[in-house]
């Protein structure tokens, strides 16, 4: 777990968030087919962009520029690929609390119930009305 | 006739497909005979019967098919196209024989052969409920159908070479030539296929309002072994990408392995929450719907597979068969839906959950933890599909979204894991949390603290974060399960007398199921401190002539000697590499790079030392055109042995699960209610 370098970490962070131009479908930095026409140049490229001080956006935005937006391993680009990132988070909480909400509802249910000495469910009735009535109705 | 044997495999084929719509037609008239009350000419029980023996039949024609496909590969038969295109005269005889599922028409004739073989199976014991088992058969009947259209109509595999036969083929993938490649396709197409059949009893069962649970009773051996073969399936097509692709890594988020990832986590929601029904009489329709998905889901990877619609290196050139599936996953959708709509009122719950904190609440959980994995690895797989539809422009969906969408989650399910088993059945008392949870807590803490000594920075970088939180989970979960397993051993040997590991085994025995289902759990719990040890993973890149060395980790790796090599099949290009730890000599390894003539295509061939603490993985990436020299590229991954032992603890648990209980009758009700006390007693 030796720490690298700024420059190296960067490097290898940044190259990791791309994806290898020739079409193998690897990572840039793990792009390892032998006589690859891209990687060697991309690396090289990297390298270039690394050492010359700009920040992770700019360094995404020339490659992306030059090899188009595939070449990012990840949707990082803001606008519609923002939703690629949210849509995940949004279902996990829908569903959570659709979940939370259900077993609530349930649990209120199961208390609202009495059995009979059988062991079959009675719904208890919510308002006075409704239970006068059952009185009346089942009166002899 | 030029070509017999392809002959006899397309007259198969459309025997197998004439059987099968017979199967379909005749078991559907019969049914709805028996549904209706109405009877035909001919008895509707005999209408069935016919129906059955055609299914079995079925098996029959499409074996001879698979064997005519095999026998072409064989006898090096090039005026088949499908032999041609994979296969060469050199190729190893295995290698021949897995040319059957190397392409795409044949994988689908290996597809449309296993599911004949499932079919057979269950028409061969329709006894145990003769009534259900027709409404399944017929179901399958009508899968069997789509396939053997696709087969006869859209990708014949016995398609004739146009022109002069070819001497020699053009050779087999060389990527597809290794051992594993042998039996990964058959595991995972077992794995896939096999969820048409509860997929078919469950459709079987809400059409004929099946009273009670025992459809699941049928099922559940057969939803067991196809959920472990797709396990199996999945880890062999990691370790053959860890073995041969040479990139160090062995899941790379392609949306073949997603397909693949996608099925499999419906599936194990689908294992948990079918306890819930069997127990309690709860969540009917949501278990109908998991049966229903997982088995859309399995068309679907197929359809990912072979359509074009995303780009994956598994991908099968585009095609229009990807029409196909698209109408199939229609219908199958509509037909569900259907049928749902129709008997929603007989998935009725028999009882409500009593308690948030209980049993049926953390498969609540656990279920929902899944499907949102699944619809992320879904919504991941087909976001490239939306973006260019909405921005006119793909974007790439790779590792590194779903290392930060999916490990969250993944985590979030490891707590689960361990927490779920240590709630009880309707209600857990606040006694029963304290005595349960405080190991588990200890033991999670007390290794986050460790590992935090042990210069793990969870707070420098976000992969040590995670590599902490899986530690420290896993710790807690083992733990877990071994004070649960414990207890319950402790409990029969006050009973018996016998010592802890005799005890340990009866209580096994005992309930199969519940601790089948432990040790899986603890399976994954391996699987994934193997997983999380990818975060100190080391790598180093270097040009090495004759005496050269390379440092990684504790190693050093002297180069010996480089040299090249051929024979029929590939030429080669090795280097002999002495490797030394803290200067003593451990072994060689000799990474390999090799050029098979037939296909014109290179490939890596990976040598790695694997020890149980970490893999030395090193990989010959070429010769440097100027120097003449070899690169290296040498791996130092921590933990990775971890993930296929875990594998075979799945497996291991997974066949203690299967295996019927042994209940002494009064000792058990015995131990039974004492766990029933602990912890609520459930599988």
């Amino acid at each position: 777990m030796a720490a690298a370098d700024d420059t190296g970490t960067r490097f290898n962070k940044i190259g990791h968030a791309m994806m290898c131009a020739c079409g193998c479908g690897q990572i840039l930095l793990e792009c390892n087919h032998v006589g690859c026409p891209d990687s060697d140049r991309m690396i090289g490229e990297l390298r270039t962009q690394v050492a010359s001080g700009g920040d992770d956006t700019s360094i995404f935005n020339w490659f992306a520029a030059k090899y188009g937006p595939t070449i990012l391993a990840a949707p990082i680009r803001g606008g519609f690929d923002t939703v690629a990132w949210i849509t995940p988070v949004v279902v996990f909480l829908l569903a959570t609390v659709g979940t939370a909400l259900l077993v609530r509802t349930w649990v209120r249910r199961r208390r609202n119930t009495v059995t009979t000495p059988e062991g079959i469910p009675v719904q208890l009735p919510e308002n006075d009305a409704v239970r006068e009535r059952i009185r009346r109705e089942t009166e002899y | 006739m030029p070509h017999p044997m392809p002959t006899f495999g397309s007259f198969s084929l459309l025997l197998a497909l004439v059987l099968a719509v017979y199967s379909l037609a005749m078991g559907g008239a019969s049914l709805w005979q028996m549904a209706t009350g109405r009877s035909g000419r001919i008895a509707p029980e005999r209408l069935s019967e016919t129906a059955r023996r055609a299914g079995i039949m079925t098996f029959a024609a499409v074996s001879c098919a698979a064997f005519a496909l095999v026998w072409a590969a064989f006898t090096n038969d090039y005026s088949v196209a499908y032999i041609f295109h994979h296969t060469n005269r050199d190729l190893h005889p295995a290698y021949k024989f897995s040319a059957l599922w190397s392409g795409q028409e044949g994988s689908l004739l290996l597809w449309s052969w296993l599911l004949a073989a499932y079919g057979f199976v269950l028409r061969l014991r329709h006894k145990i409920d003769v009534r259900l088992t027709a409404h399944a058969s017929t179901i399958l009947a009508g899968v069997q159908v789509f396939f053997l259209l696709l087969l006869v109509f859209a990708a014949p595999p016995f398609s004739i070479q146009p022109g002069e036969i070819p001497p020699d083929g053009a050779g087999l993938n060389p990527l597809l030539q290794y051992p594993e490649m042998v039996i990964h396709p058959p595991m995972l197409y077992l794995g896939y296929v096999g969820f048409t059949v509860p997929f078919a009893f469950a459709l079987g069962a809400l059409i004929m309002r099946y009273p009670g649970e025992k459809w699941i009773h049928i099922t559940r051996r057969w939803t067991m072994v196809t959920w472990l073969f797709l396990t199996v399936g999945i880890f062999l097509g990691a370790h053959w990408a860890y073995s041969v692709l040479g990139w160090g890594g062995y899941w790379g988020w392609d949306p073949v392995e997603n397909a693949s990832l996608m099925p499999w986590l419906t599936g194990t929601a689908f294992l948990h929450s079918v306890m819930m029904q069997e127990k309690r009489g709860m969540m009917k329709s949501w278990n109908v719907w998991l049966i229903f998905s997982t088995f859309m889901l399995t068309v679907l990877g197929t359809l990912l597979t072979r359509s074009g619609l995303v780009s994956s290196v598994h991908a099968f050139a585009q095609s229009s068969i990807g029409n196909w599936f698209y109408g199939f996953l229609v219908l199958v959708f509509c037909v569900c839906l259907f049928v749902f709509a129709r008997q929603r009122d007989h998935l009725k719950t028999e009882n409500k959950l009593e308690s948030i904190v209980s049993r049926e609440s953390s498969f609540l959980f656990n279920n929902l933890i899944l499907l949102v994995a699944c619809f992320t690895v879904l919504w991941g797989t087909l976001f490239p599909v939306l973006s260019e539809y909405v921005q006119g422009s793909k974007a790439t969906v790779g590792a590194p979204f779903y290392n930060r969408v999916a490990l969250p989650i993944g985590l979030f399910l490891l707590f689960l894991t361990g927490v779920g088993p240590l709630l009880a059945w309707r209600s857990t008392t606040l006694r029963t949390i304290r005595r349960n949870f405080v190991l588990p807590s200890i033991a999670t803490v007390a290794t986050a603290i460790g590992l935090m000594f042990a210069h793990i920075r969870p707070w420098e970088d976000q992969s040590e974060l995670y590599s902490l939180m899986a530690f420290s989970l896993g710790a807690g979960v083992v733990t877990a399960i071994l004070s649960e397993f414990l207890r319950g051993a402790n409990v029969v040997r006050t009973q018996t007398g016998k010592n802890l590991f005799a005890a340990s085994l009866q209580l096994i025995q005992r309930n199969t199921r519940r601790y089948g289902g432990y040790i899986v759990h603890f399976g994954v719990v391996v699987i994934i401190v193997g997983i999380a040890g990818g975060a100190f993973n080391q790598s180093t890149e270097q040009e090495v002539g004759f005496g050269d060395k390379i440092n990684i980790g504790p190693y050093e790796l002297r180069c010996q000697s480089y040299t090249q090599d051929s024979n029929a099949n590939y030429d080669t290009e090795y280097a002999l590499l002495d490797v030394y730890r803290h200067g003593k000599y451990v072994t060689q390894l000799a990474p390999e790079h090799r050029f098979y003539a037939a296909s014109q295509t290179n490939s890596t061939i990976v040598a790695n030392r694997s020890t149980l603490q970490h893999d030395l993985y090193v990989i010959y990436e070429g010769k440097n055109p100027e120097t003449g020299k070899p690169i290296i590229k040498a791996f130092l991954n921590p933990l990775i042995a971890w993930i296929w032992i875990g594998v075979l603890i799945i497996i291991m648990g997974t066949f203690v699960a299967l295996a019927p209980a042994i209940k002494p009758a009064l000792a058990t009700s015995r131990v039974m209610h004492t766990e029933a006390v602990a912890v609520g007693s459930g599988d």
